[in-house]
């Protein structure tokens, strides 16, 4: 654990060092490549200003809004899905025909409709999370092993000790697989969201950065989602750690 | 030896859809249990064998045909599956106490209860595994206790120990006739060996060719507790042939 953690470090170490040389004696102006040390000045000034929580704040709310609204929706749907195969049938070629959409594409259209509030980025993370949760839902429940199924029965067990007692540890492994996929999508998500049109967040200084020429600045923004994204993975693990012990 | 019975069979039929006209895997099955008797039912693959024990557990309705417990309560049932069906999220104290749970035993209860089912099957040191660290007879103990701590009316065994090697399967039977004895439970176990039914049941019943009939009615009268070296008397050999002869 400590080894990897090191050589992580080394190789963040080597990667700045790398970069401070490029910069300094590749002769690159700082609006396309800015130094390690100026974005690092720029990110603490960002930080003094209130500017950067402020911003990481938004962003980070519409991410968990997005995602909870989305793993919700998908986890509930995939539940009647896997268990209801003539719906399935009756619905997935809608659900497949969706993917077939870039959400790049509709994202235009759905701050049209939902206005340039937060409320339009949350809906845009929800759709692109919902996906991989909804899919890993429908697998992780189709496979529980049948024999689970008469154990509970023989015992008269009710609907929801079934659901609780077997249903939910047993597809655990595979949805958290969906939701690993989906938390790194739900910042994709957010961001595309405020690319399209914002007055605030993550997206919204990336493009500030853009137009003035703060180069800097974007690549502050692109550093904290970066974390964002880091983070929510490493919480997926942590769930993965905590209730997926007897798995190894 | 005349007691009346605690569970009687009549006629049960059991006939799977399918497309030429119906899969016939049970005929008109009749037959009486006595209370604490064990009968062992013997037969080829596909003689319905299982589909007998679904039926009796409440997992599925029979075709035709009926049976009656008792005074006509529904029992209780403790199931023993071919494969040992642990959960292999719960540790072996988590899964034997599983039954207590459904039917809402305060917990300190049922963990001390789950505590003798474990000295009972001899599993002391192992409260706490998981099951894909036991054996394989160490994990059919853990399915024998699950399926005897609420104190079933009736307990019923699919082939049980069909996945053990020929040694552990032997101390296994020894065992399961200590632990009946102690409990005094009716049990109707299904098996595919001679040897088997002879060393542990009352009565062996041998069931035809799909669909399963009674081809046979069996007492087994050799006297308990019977030792591993029953085996070689001439009145072993002379059941066991029998035996044979009505399942060829
Ligand atoms: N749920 C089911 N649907 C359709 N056919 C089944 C089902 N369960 C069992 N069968 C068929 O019924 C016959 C008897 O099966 P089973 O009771 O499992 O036999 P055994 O346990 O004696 O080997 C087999 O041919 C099997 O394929
Ligand atoms: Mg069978």
């Amino acid at each position: 654990m400590t080894k990897r953690l090191i050589s992580i470090l080394l190789s963040v170490v080597a990667f700045l060092i790398g970069w401070h040389i490029f910069t300094r004696y590749g002769d690159i102006p700082e609006f396309i490549l800015p130094s390690p040390f100026s974005v690092w000045n720029r990110f603490l000034q960002a930080v003094g200003d209130g500017s950067l929580p402020y911003h990481t704040g938004i962003t980070l709310l519409e991410i968990v809004l997005g995602l909870l609204a989305g793993v919700l929706f998908a986890t509930v749907v995939g539940y009647i899905l896997a268990k209801s195969r003539t719906l399935e049938r009756l619905l997935s070629p809608y659900i497949v025909a969706s993917q077939a959409i870039p959400v790049v594409a509709i994202a235009p259209l759905l701050v049209i409709w939902f206005k340039d509030g937060i409320l339009s980025k949350v809906t845009i993370c929800a759709l692109i999370v919902f996906f991989p949760v909804l899919v890993n839902t429908i697998v992780g429940v189709r496979a529980v092993p049948i024999a689970l199924y008469d154990l509970m029965n023989s015992l008269h067990a009710t609907r929801a000790q079934i659901l609780w007692k077997v249903e939910v540890p047993a597809s655990l492994p595979i949805f958290l697989g969906g939701l690993r996929i989906g938390a790194t999508l739900s910042v994709i998500g957010a961001i595309v969201g405020e690319l399209v049109s914002a007055e605030q967040g993550l997206g919204f200084l990336l493009q500030l950065g853009d137009f003035q020429y703060d180069t800097a600045m974007v690549f502050v923004a692109v550093f904290t989602l970066i974390a964002l994204a880091l983070m929510l993975y490493g919480i997926v693990t942590l769930l993965e750690k905590r209730f997926l012990k007897w798995q190894n | 030896m005349i007691r009346t019975p605690i569970l009687t069979i009549r006629n049960l039929t059991a006939v799977f859809p399918n497309d030429n006209g119906g899969l016939h895997a049970l005929d008109a099955i009749t037959f009486d249990v006595r209370p604490r008797e064990f009968v062992c039912v013997l037969g080829p693959s596909g003689s319905g064998k299982t589909t007998l024990l679904r039926i009796l557990a409440g997992l599925i309705k029979p075709t035709s045909g009926s049976f009656t417990f008792g005074h006509g309560e529904q029992p209780s049932i403790g199931m023993v599956f071919q494969g040992s069906n642990l959960m292999p999220w719960r540790t072996v104290i988590e899964n034997i106490k599983l039954p207590l749970e459904i039917r809402s035993v305060p917990e300190q209860t049922a963990i001390a209860q789950a505590h003798e089912m474990i000295e009972l099957v001899g599993l002391q040191g192992f409260e706490d595994a998981l099951p894909h660290d036991l054996s394989g007879g160490m994990a059919q103990r853990v399915a024998i206790a699950r399926a005897l701590i609420h104190d079933p009316d009736l307990l019923l065994l699919d082939e049980p120990f069909a996945s053990l090697d020929a040694m552990t399967r032997e101390r296994m039977w020894t065992e399961l006739s200590r632990i009946w004895q102690m409990r005094q439970k009716t049990v109707i176990m299904v098996t595919h060996s001679i040897n088997e039914s002879l060393f542990l049941a009352d009565r062996v019943l041998v069931l035809t060719q799909r669909p399963g009939r009674i081809k046979m009615d069996m007492e087994v009268d050799i006297p308990r507790p019977r030792k591993d070296d029953i085996r070689y008397t001439l009145h072993f050999g002379k059941l066991a042939r029998q035996l044979r002869g009505a399942i060829m």
